[in-house]
């Protein structure tokens, strides 16, 4: 996080202003946080039409070469090699204990070709790593320049094919490139069916220009994109999933398949393979506060003894949902659906449920 | 014959006879964007100036209100924890917090006027 002075500024910063976007600091960047809808109404668009995310913060490395699929697969828990032509995996960067450095999506875009998206505050960590890993592989490690665009709701598909755009025929956690410069994918960060397209800013100023003419297309801000995504229950890198935690506390084992486990051909394969036979003491759950009051990042959990037994790692209100939602780690003996543990808010112990994740139904396009 | 003060905190105060209403402005509650919970005190409550009083919590955030003088609490707006969106719809009218028995009437002239706070928010 930098000041005002020093934050990097999107290459669309202008068309935000333009539509009276209110700007804050997120992970260096200067980002609309909402525009003059608000975020409620931006959250309910994207889950009624079509919300338009300018994402251009996130990090697109286009990983090539004849080692490229070796490279991905000894830097992340993925067999590479076995992933289709056009096909998207949810995969991490680990570290030597199996803390997560990151979660990515990484396409195969060809034989020796792949594209990988990272977090925008783990940017230069990520390069830096991937880098590192890729001394000796015979592979070229490109971060792109681009405009990276999120275009989520039901009416994506439609919208998108009224804008002229080819390949709204992909399915979910699909991606390949429509044209030089550009690459398409269909995944996002709200729960909703949807693309995401990263191209050259030229390109993205003139479909902005087309989506924004479609009364079923809004702007929508950050804090929207972050009540989309904890109601959809996935992580937000940094608080629900850090160095600090594993796959295995995390629940997201199954991101991490079988084979690959058994191969150990990975960074961080000796320490999840352990944690995966000892188990982990703790585990990432939903958690829904009785009544009305938000329970908010880094509020401490409690068993009815008042023994801490936890942590949140996001909250805030569900607009969909119509209640406040909120995601950390409890201990195992606490994690049941329906087991009731206590945030402490301002002095207050908050009755909260163990709840499942996501709060609100998935409605990707499977295909 | 009511008059109305404003505070540096974004609070309005206004006051017939000894007894002021106070709310967040309209700036405040467009800064806070929408609010899905309101804490109100308790009827009876005693307060300093300064004081953190009512929560009020947007999407995003929890903010504080804080008492713009000393009093006691005589009555708050329930309508706001069950519709707390009335205070983004009529945060200078419908959407007051509480209502205070002024025990030092001389704070008030501490506070703001509107053209002093409108100078504030620029």
């Amino acid at each position: 996080m930098g000041t005002e002075e020093n934050l990097k500024q999107l290459p669309l910063d202008d068309l935000h202003k333009a539509a009276n976007a209110r700007f804050g600091g997120f992970a260096g960047w200067s980002m609309p946080i909402t525009y003059p809808l608000g975020v409620m109404k931006e959250h309910l668009h994207t889950r009624e039409k079509v919300g338009l995310f300018d994402i251009s913060h996130m990090q697109l490395f286009d990983v090539a070469g004849a080692d490229a699929a070796a490279l991905l697969s000894r830097a992340c828990p993925l067999d590479a090699a076995a992933l289709q032509t056009g096909q998207s995996k949810y995969t991490f960067f680990l570290n030597d204990e199996a803390g997560i450095l990151d979660d990515l999506i990484v396409t195969r875009l060809g034989n020796e070709h792949f594209m990988v998206v990272a977090n925008a505050g783990n940017a230069a960590v990520d390069e830096a790593h991937l880098r590192g890993v890729a001394k000796g592989f015979d592979c070229e490690i490109d971060a792109l320049d681009r405009v990276f665009l999120a275009i989520q709701g039901p009416e994506a598909v439609n919208v998108l094919r009224d804008a002229g755009i080819a390949g709204i025929d992909l399915a979910f956690m699909h991606g390949f490139e429509p044209k030089p410069g550009w690459f398409m994918s269909r995944s996002g960060y709200t729960g909703e069916d949807g693309f995401e397209i990263g191209f050259p800013e030229a390109d993205a100023r003139a479909l902005v220009k087309r989506l924004l003419a479609d009364d079923r297309v809004a702007w929508v801000g950050l804090a929207a994109r972050d009540s989309l995504r904890l109601e959809a229950g996935l992580c937000l890198h940094g608080h629900d999933i850090t160095p600090d935690y594993d796959p295995v506390d995390a629940g997201l084992l199954w991101a991490i398949t079988k084979p690959v486990r058994e191969a150990a051909g990975f960074i961080g394969a000796e320490a999840l393979l352990a944690k995966i036979a000892t188990g982990s003491t703790k585990k990432r759950v939903g958690l829904k506060p009785e009544g009305r009051q938000p329970v908010r990042t880094d509020a401490e959990l409690f068993d009815a003894d008042g023994t801490k037994i936890g942590l949140v790692t996001s909250g805030g209100f569900g607009p969909s949902a119509g209640f406040p939602v909120a995601m950390g780690y409890v201990s195992k003996d606490l994690s049941a659906l329906g087991s009731k543990v206590f945030a402490e808010v301002r002095g207050n112990r908050i009755p909260v449920e163990i709840h499942s994740l996501p709060f609100t139904p998935h409605r990707y396009h499977k295909g | 014959m009511a008059a109305t003060y404003f505070t540096e905190d974004h609070e309005w105060v206004r006051v017939e006879n000894d007894i002021a209403t106070v709310g967040i402005t309209d700036h405040a509650q467009d800064q806070l964007g929408d609010l899905v919970f309101v804490q109100l005190p308790d009827v009876g409550q005693s307060l300093s100036k300064g004081d953190p009083t009512v929560v009020v919590e947007s999407v995003k955030a929890a903010s504080d209100v804080y008492a713009p003088v000393d009093g006691e609490v005589t009555e708050v707006n329930d309508a706001t924890t069950s519709d707390p969106s009335l205070v983004n719809s009529a945060a200078a009218s419908d959407g007051w917090l509480w209502k205070m028995k002024l025990s030092n009437p001389d704070q008030l002239t501490g506070l703001l006027d509107e053209a002093g706070y409108k100078a504030i928010i620029g």
